[in-house]
């Protein structure tokens, strides 16, 4: 073997070695939250959190799930996770609707100031949350449906609105402009062309869209905070407030399990549909 | 006409929400508004006071810290792993999908994670210390001075599978011919990554860096989880003050004014870049 094949081959393995102690430190957080959740309260409370458990059980996940307390309500986080469920549904339906007729209206039909309109909902995308936040509470107080569920889907339309009409016209944009031209011609108006031919057409991109949507609006914390009242408190906003609850012994095996309902969703999702998730991710990346 | 009509809806929320919202927290920020909205200017008045206050700018050169430390290594990292991925690695699957599952979990969950993975009594310490080490210290975390910095570990965490992800596509999209033409001249695999490939992808980096930084100025969930600002408000970060000031202390002044600042600062990193941006393209 010449000294620069060994070399070569030295390196291939340096770059394994690499890439399992990156992917690691990459996993280990994870591996140490579902340890700790399936430990008991004694040995969370001797050991380290890095420590396997030593008779594994669900003890801990039920509790979370059905009795954990925030503040005095000890309702567990099931609470939370059927309040995020009734946000997600009707939030995700409608901005996905609305970002695909936006992105169509768009891109097919010859409106004048198209291109200002999608600059400045391109701005939209980047304006921070704590700009706007305020007028939006004064808007909806004074139109009466502050602190509820309309409230909360309302403001989740409201910030995908720039980034979904985005995915959708520069998706739009690269159909063939023949295909709404004949459709015209065949004496199909704006909302015929759009049912049947544009939504069948885009199959893809509306996965795309449904997932980013999904995994933002349940990993959302700050609108939840803010616009959905105490009665549809949403899981990460009840997880914050059962983990930093700091009366009496914090039960971390609890608190881990918990935590990882919250995470489950989204981890779901990324898990079964990997290359949808990361094309809607790199897409969305500017929001929030 | 019916277009129009669709259209309808998105611009009038586009106005409504944004940009008349914009404009109202900007206007605020010119008076003297403290509890109630005072209609008054007053100039820079509510500047002055939030760049005097202490509580500001800790949470303003925090951003800075924070920013630089979490662009650098997020930077760095995702570009070395894409690199690595790109060296036609078996497993790729495998190792693409541990590297990108952080991205799908909340910024809840990923600072209550590290929150409980530094803590000094259950965490690496705790672990070090049991393997022998009974002196070991590695409290950063309830350290006044040092809390940021931990902020900066579950940032790279969460954030570098998606400059991978971006990174690793370019990389895939650069021309063979090019690296033909390097081997035959002999040129070292590194060598030709650093001099030539990253080069080409300059724009993409661009983005990277913008794309970072933009979620820097706008963190807010995971400090909350991680730090809650603490200890004291020696973490606290710009997105944060902001809420605390608006909801906790009601004081919509200071609040639309550090508002206002952290949306100068998304400005000062987004138009640059648009502009350049579009020229590039146009040309």
């Amino acid at each position: 073997m010449t000294s620069s094949r060994r070399n070569a081959r030295i390196g291939r393995i340096g770059l394994y070695v690499l890439l399992v102690w990156i992917c690691l430190f990459f996993s280990i957080p994870l591996l140490v939250v579902i340890s700790t959740s399936l430990k008991s309260s004694d040995e969370v409370r001797q050991f380290s959190i890095f420590t396997l458990p030593a008779a594994p059980g669900f003890a801990a996940w039920i509790k979370a799930w059905s009795s954990a307390c925030t503040g005095l309500n000890c309702g567990g986080v099931r609470v939370g996770f059927w309040n995020s469920v009734r946000i997600l549904i009707p939030s995700v339906i409608i901005s996905v609707m609305a970002g695909a007729v936006t992105g169509y209206a768009l891109s097919h039909w010859r409106i004048r100031g198209a291109n200002i309109i999608m600059l400045l909902l391109l701005f939209c995308a980047f304006i921070p949350y704590q700009v706007i936040l305020y007028p939006l509470v004064k808007t909806f107080s004074t139109i009466g449906i502050y602190s509820s569920l309309p409230c909360i889907v309302a403001v989740h339309i409201v910030f995908g609105l720039p980034v979904m009409s985005m995915l959708f016209r520069n998706f739009y944009a690269g159909l063939p402009e023949e295909l709404v031209k004949a459709a015209r011609i065949d004496g199909a108006g704006f909302w015929r062309i759009f049912a049947f031919v544009m939504l069948p057409m885009s199959v893809n991109i509306l996965i795309v869209a449904t997932i980013l949507q999904t995994t933002g609006i349940w990993n959302d914390y700050l609108l939840g905070l803010i616009f959905a009242g105490r009665d549809n408190m949403p899981m990460t906003v009840q997880l914050n407030a059962i983990a930093t609850t700091s009366t009496g012994i914090i039960e971390y095996n609890v608190n881990t399990a918990a935590a990882l309902l919250t995470a489950l969703p989204p981890l779901l999702i990324y898990f079964v549909s990997g290359r949808y998730f990361v094309r809607g991710i790199t897409a969305g990346a500017v929001k929030g | 006409m019916a277009a129009k009509l669709a259209l309808a809806p998105t611009i009038l929320i586009m106005l409504c929400c944004y940009y008349a919202s914009v404009t109202w927290t900007v206007y605020i920020s010119m008076t003297r508004s403290f509890l109630l909205p005072v209609y008054k200017l007053a100039g820079a008045a509510q500047y002055e006071r939030l760049f005097a206050t202490p509580r500001w700018q800790v949470a303003y050169g925090n951003m800075f810290l924070f920013g630089a430390l979490d662009i650098i290594g997020t930077l760095c990292l995702g570009i070395l792993l894409a690199i690595l991925l790109d060296r036609s690695v078996r497993f790729e699957g495998i190792f693409r999908t541990i590297l990108l599952y952080p991205l799908s979990i909340s910024f809840i969950v990923t600072g209550l994670t590290w929150q409980w993975l530094l803590s000094p009594t259950i965490g690496v310490q705790h672990l070090v210390r049991d393997l022998g080490w009974t002196n070991f210290v590695f409290d950063w975390i309830t350290q006044p001075d040092r809390a940021i910095y931990t902020l900066v570990f579950a940032g790279i965490w969460h954030q570098s599978g998606l400059i991978m992800a971006i990174m690793l596509a370019g990389l895939r999209g650069v021309d063979r011919e090019i690296w033909r033409a390097a081997r035959i001249d002999g040129i070292p695999t590194w060598r030709t990554y650093v001099s030539i490939v990253l080069p080409i992808l300059r724009p993409l980096v661009v983005t990277c860096v913008v794309l970072i930084a933009i979620a820097v100025v706008k963190s807010y969930d995971l400090v909350v989880a991680m730090t809650n600002g603490g200890p004291g408000f020696s973490s606290d970060l710009p997105g944060k003050f902001v809420v605390d000031f608006e909801f906790e202390r009601a004081n919509i002044g200071q609040a639309s004014a550090a508002a206002t600042v952290m949306l100068g600062s998304v400005l000062a990193i987004v138009s640059p870049y648009l502009y350049f941006e579009l020229a590039r393209r146009n040309r």
